[in-house]
């Protein structure tokens, strides 16, 4: 399960340090630590031509600020430009013919009615479907055609000159069904005599973006796993315990439903395939057409300008990017494939469920001697359901033993969504904390800060502490009296100092004084390219508005997939440190014609100056009229950490105050205090806009969102954003966010990722938590609507926890 | 969506005389794309009254008030005449979906909308209410069906709009070209399932909702409106209450109770007006008058009393409070429910 780690593309090897030890090395002093808390001054060894360090955010001018957004005027006016937005001469619209039953061969699929239509110019027919878990031994199914595993699961499209030619072509296809038993509820499908959604073993790979399941382990009807994992010896962890807590937990599946839908626009010219994506990975993209159409990546173009979202669903080229290059190559014509809604919902990915029995052992001290988790989980005709990740790392413990399996149903394949695995876990594990303090009679920070080594979550923790909110906490639950009853509850997160290697970027600096940089990498709406404008800003001395970013398009230096929460801690050592390496052929460039040598310049404050006072200064622009070439360049490329060891991983504290209203079932979120921290924060305000998105998401997925599928009919019910429920504006909380600095002294910038630590994970046990601590009843399954609220106090009886 | 003919028009008598060969009017459309983009419905020819401008507007007179068809629910919802005599209507309409939905949505789109039911709204589900033999929700997903009289159908009435109106016992003006105007009360405008699955409401293809008349209410009278759902923005109403009480002082002459998503029409809770007739109101009668609309005797169909599907149960708890809060908002002894939408 991909649980304890996000997969190897996104990671670096902990032994890569060494291969650069010996010769050429420096041993300089980094501030490490949080300000105001634990700052300290520790050696690190790097490469002697790493950069000076940088000093902590409050000594920076343009680092560690908030400018705004470098990209803002562009998206707020409309111009700029995502995928849907490009519209390239002779362009055609293609649209999908989706599945309408959810388990079936494929016996003939007829185009001719389709083709006939005055204005369609081309139909394709999938051979071989991407997304779905593949049988290990293909020949147990013998088909022409992708077996149908999930209603909505695309079997061919149609292109034509306008979109609604494409629809009305595309319902003329005539697709001829074997249709086969199905099983679509997650329960059901465990049992033994359950239709099965694939007659042998079959394995789901990830993508950049992590996701996809354990590969060697049995599989037993549906049951995919499970995938065992242990540490120490779980019996005499359980015999030394002087507390056991054991309680199920079972979780929804939520889908990513991003603002923009998947799609691209593909154009085949003999010599190059040019595609337009809404994507998170323009490597990835173009690694997965060069693939599938044996081309070299060298004739493949990926261009993402700008993106409307992805959560994790969007690596790779996928169904869409596949079937809309092979129709523009056959049609000789630009086509563009958009997914509509519905699709979105059923055929891109989404967030397995989970069920989750959990049990903890530990001393009256508090210490945790066992965990054992039990997990299971459908992620559709996919894997990746596994959901260890929290129990696993976030706490330290005697003994451990985590079994996660996969059930396989006939509903579209999960892909990694948000922190994978970690929400549906928190939810358990930060529950079962939150009872064991109680069992202990311990406060629930104080017992985290026995059993949690994270030095950051200490420091947040003290702030948790600190903060009206967690003063304002009931000490005992069910405290108020009347329909309305107040709670406040804590849920931490956990997550993975991730990096990509294939992070490059290329500074170049004009004779006109213009300074730009460039990088295939995408920003999926973080602000990355705020972030790289400000890097050559502290550089350069100029202003962010006056550097140009050009990124998003595999033309430049490659960048990484935006998945694991990779892409700032990945990519900003690489821009400084190519910033830097340029500045200096700038300097060196411009020494001559002022008579200095190079070290004896500074640059700084949009000005060239010297350190011996040899001319007075003079701006950038006129030092850079100076150069002897018109453009000098640097390029850099992502060096392994300083000392990764100590820094796997990081996290944060949520905590939520809850109103429930005992007659309606009606949980209101009232507020939300995230503490977290990701290293440096190269733009506060744009990474506390990332939390704040995250809190939103993980609250409506603790509380709305879910995932309907009709167990009958194997059609879902709700496949559109009305019934699919996701918090609107009325629902959202006041939310505040305290964003910690947490040097860690491990690269150029120091950064690391927040999208996935931030928000998502910890929030839906801190509301949990903050129900219980209201009510002092607890909900066990998420999301908690009205009917689980009321069904839940209905048994309170049952519930009461010895406190 | 399929491709189609647009006809806009701009006067009644236009607009009458394009009602043929299975067009079907568009008002905002809201309602109406919806089920276009979903393939439940492909007409072929939209008749567009949007632009009739004589159908738009709030006329008070002594007999009560006129609001035209396409008077959109946000110019309802923050007439200040409307909000002092008629505030469960304007609560009703300023409830309904969100801001943006209400500044387009009009009145008489609201009352015509068609059902909800998710199974109805996917073309994959040939249902009942399609002319076909099979309910889907008994046996499938119904968390948000109906509870109480619901026969062979158990989706629930859609309209908020509607739940205010037949608590203001209000009227329906139906015009056509061949036949003129008639009234219809709003009580007799919509057919229960079990009378006729495929028709929805007693609205003939060749006839435009023109106006909705409410009379003036009794003096004294006070009401209110309140809709429960899963959240507060974009949502439907899970519970809802409307609520009409004539007092005398602090003693309720009559009371009109209505609920919406209870059951496949809207309906009044004659076992809780009853109870609070002739009655100062408490918190308690309030509280009793909420449970006895459960138990409910059968109005369109032989079901006594609230019967809960396999998964809506929980509404069944629901419906009481949002009826007695309703009651004591309406009466002034409660604030508006913060739990409720808004
Ligand atoms: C997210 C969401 C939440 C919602 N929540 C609610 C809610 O809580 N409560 C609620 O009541 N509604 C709710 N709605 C529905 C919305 O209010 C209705 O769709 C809208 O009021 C319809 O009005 P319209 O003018 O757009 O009607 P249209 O879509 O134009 O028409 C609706 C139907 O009525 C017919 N029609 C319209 N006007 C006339 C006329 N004058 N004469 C004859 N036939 C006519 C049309 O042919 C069509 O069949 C919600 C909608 C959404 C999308
Ligand atoms: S509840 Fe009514 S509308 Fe829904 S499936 Fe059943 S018959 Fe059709």
């Amino acid at each position: 399960m991909a649980t304890t780690k996000i997969p190897s593309s996104t990671g670096v090897s902990p032994d890569a340090a060494q291969d650069m030890a010996g010769d050429g090395m420096k041993t300089v002093m980094m501030p490490v630590g949080v300000p105001g808390y634990t700052l300290r001054q520790e050696p690190r060894t790097m490469p002697a031509t790493q950069p000076p360090v940088l000093p902590i955010n409050a000594d920076l001018k343009f680092i560690g600020k908030s400018p705004e957004r470098w990209d803002g005027p562009a998206k707020v006016s409309g111009r700029a430009r995502y995928t849907a937005d490009i519209q390239l001469p002779g362009m055609l619209y293609a649209k999908f013919v989706d599945a309408t039953v959810p388990h079936a061969k494929v016996i003939s699929v007829d185009t001719s009615e389709a083709e006939k239509v005055a204005g369609v110019k081309g139909v394709f027919v999938i051979e071989n479907l991407l997304g779905s878990a593949k049988l290990l031994n293909p020949s147990l199914e013998v088909s022409k055609y992708p077996i149908v595993r999930y209603a909505g699961q695309p079997i061919a499209a149609v292109a034509a000159t306008n979109p609604q030619i494409a629809e009305d072509a595309a319902k003329l296809v005539k697709v001829k069904y074997d249709v086969m038993p199905f099983v679509v509820d997650m329960d059901q499908a465990r049992r033994a005599d359950a239709p099965m959604v694939f007659p042998g073993p079959a394995n789901q790979a990830g993508t950049a973006g992590g996701g996809g399941g354990a590969a060697d382990v049995p599989q037993t009807g549906n049951i995919h796993g499970p995938s065992v994992h242990t540490r120490g010896d779980i019996e005499q962890g359980f015999k030394d315990a002087d507390v056991v807590v054991e309680e199920h937990y079972t979780t929804q599946v939520q889908v990513h439903n991003a603002l923009e839908s998947h799609g691209v626009v593909a154009d085949w010219k003999p010599d190059l395939l040019t595609v337009w994506a809404s994507t998170q990975g323009t490597a990835s993209v173009r690694e997965g057409l060069a693939g599938f159409f044996n081309l070299p990546k060298s004739q493949v173009r990926v261009i993402t300008e700008f993106m409307g979202g992805g959560f994790g669903a969007k690596f790779g080229p996928g169904n869409p990017g596949v079937v809309a290059a092979a129709l523009s190559k056959q049609t000789n014509a630009p086509v563009r494939l958009m997914l509509d809604r519905k699709e979105e919902q059923l055929s891109v990915g989404n967030r397995p469920s989970s069920d989750q029995t959990l049990r903890i052992g530990a001393k009256k001290d508090g210490t945790l001697t066992a965990i054992h988790l039990v997990s299971y989980g459908t992620a559709g005709c996919g894997t990746g359901a596994g959901c260890a990740g929290p129990a696993t790392n976030m706490y330290k413990y005697a003994s451990l033993r985590t079994e996660e399996s996969d059930i396989f149903t006939n509903a579209g394949p999960a892909t990694a969504f948000r922190a994978p695995g970690h929400p549906q876990g928190a939810f358990a594990l930060e529950q079962t904390i939150d009872e064991l303090a109680n069992r202990l009679g311990m406060d629930p920070l104080d017992l985290r800060d026995k059993i949690d080594e994270n030095s950051a979550r200490r420091v947040e923790r003290e702030i948790v502490r600190n903060s009206a909110i967690w003063k304002s906490r009931h000490a005992t639950p069910n405290v108020d009296h009347g329909h309305i009853k107040r709670g406040v509850g804590v849920g931490q997160a956990v997550w993975y100092r991730n990096i990509s290697m294939d992070s490059a970027a290329e500074v170049r600096v004009h004779q006109d004084g213009s300074v730009e940089v460039l990088s295939a990498v995408q920003d999926i709406g973080g602000g990355l390219k705020t972030v790289m404008a400000q890097i050559l800003s502290e550089q350069f001395g100029v202003p962010p508005q006056q550097v140009s970013v050009k990124i998003g398009d595999t033309n430049y230096p490659v960048g990484p997939n935006s998945g694991g929460s990779v892409t700032t801690a990945s990519l900003t050592p690489a821009v400084r440190d190519a910033a830097w390496n340029a500045a200096q052929n700038f300097l060196a460039s411009i020494a001559p014609a002022l008579g200095a040598q190079p070290d004896d310049l500074v640059l700084a404050n949009g000005e060239v100056s010297s350190k011996s006072g040899k001319f007075q200064p003079i701006s950038f622009r006129s030092a850079a009229a100076k150069m002897n070439t018109s453009e000098v360049s640097a390029q850099a490329r992502r060096i392994p950490d300083y000392d990764r060891k100590a820094y796997e991983t990081y996290g944060g504290v949520d905590v939520a105050e809850v109103e429930v209203d005992m007659e309606i079932g009606l949980i209101r979120v009232k507020r939300i205090l995230a503490v977290h921290d990701c290293g440096r924060p190269m733009n506060p305000k744009q990474t506390m806009n990332q939390i704040n998105g995250g809190v939103i998401q993980g609250m409506s997925y603790a509380l709305y969102e879910n995932r309907l599928i009709d167990s009958d009919y194997g059609l879902m019910v709700n496949a559109n954003l009305d019934r699919y429920q996701i918090a609107g504006s009325r629902e959202i909380p006041q939310i505040e966010v305290q964003l910690i600095q947490s040097y860690i002294g491990q690269s150029s910038t120091d950064a690391s990722g927040i999208g996935e630590p931030g928000g998502i994970i910890g929030t839906p046990a801190a509301i949990a938590n903050a129900f219980y601590n209201a009510t002092g009843v607890r909900i066990r399954s998420l999301p908690m609507t009205p009917a689980v609220v009321l069904a839940a106090l209905a048994n309170t009886s049952q519930q009461k926890e010895t406190a | 969506m399929n491709q189609f003919v647009l006809v806009d028009c701009t006067t009644v008598d236009g607009a009458l005389s394009q009602l043929k060969d299975g067009s079907v009017v568009k008002a905002a459309g809201v309602d109406l794309l919806d089920r276009m983009k979903n393939g439940t419905t492909t007409p072929s020819r939209l008749v567009n009254i949007r632009n009739i401008s004589a159908l738009r507007g709030i006329h008070p007179s002594p007999e009560g008030v006129t609001i035209g068809a396409l008077t959109t629910l946000t110019e309802i919802s923050e007439h200040p005449l409307l909000q002092s005599h008629y505030t469960i209507l304007t609560d009703a309409c300023g409830t309904v979906a969100t801001p943006h939905i209400r500044n387009m949505a009009t009145l008489g789109g609201n009352l015509l909308q068609e059902l909800q039911c998710w199974y109805f709204r996917s073309e994959e589900y040939e249902c009942l209410r399609k002319g076909k033999e099979i309910c889907f929700a008994f046996s499938g997903l119904n968390q948000y069906h109906a509870i109480m009289d619901y026969g062979t159908c158990p989706s629930v009435a859609p309209s908020t709009s509607a739940v205010a109106l037949l608590g203001l016992n209000a009227s329906v003006e139906l015009t056509s070209a061949k036949r003129g105007k008639r009234m219809v009360a709003i009580k007799d405008l919509y057919v229960h399932p079990d009378a006729n699955p495929t028709k929805f409401t007693v609205l003939e293809p060749d006839e435009l909702l023109t106006a909705v008349m409410i009379p003036q209410p009794a003096k004294g009278t006070r009401s209110a409106y309140q809709k429960y759902g899963e959240k507060q923005s974009n949502d439907w109403a899970i519970a809802d209450a409307g609520v009409v009480l004539e007092m005398d002082g602090n003693v309720c002459r009559k009371a009109a109770i209505v609920m919406g998503s209870a059951s496949p029409v809207v309906r009044h809770a004659p076992e809780a007006e009853a109870m609070l007739a002739g009655k100062p109101i408490t918190e308690e009668i309030a509280r009793a008058a909420g449970k006895a609309a459960m138990q409910g005797a059968p109005l369109q169909t032989a079901m006594q009393g609230a019967q809960p599907l396999s998964m809506n149960a929980y509404k069944v708890q629901m419906f009481p409070i949002a009826i007695y809060r309703t009651i004591l908002l309406a009466a002034g002894q409660m604030g508006r429910d913060p739990s409720a939408a808004s």
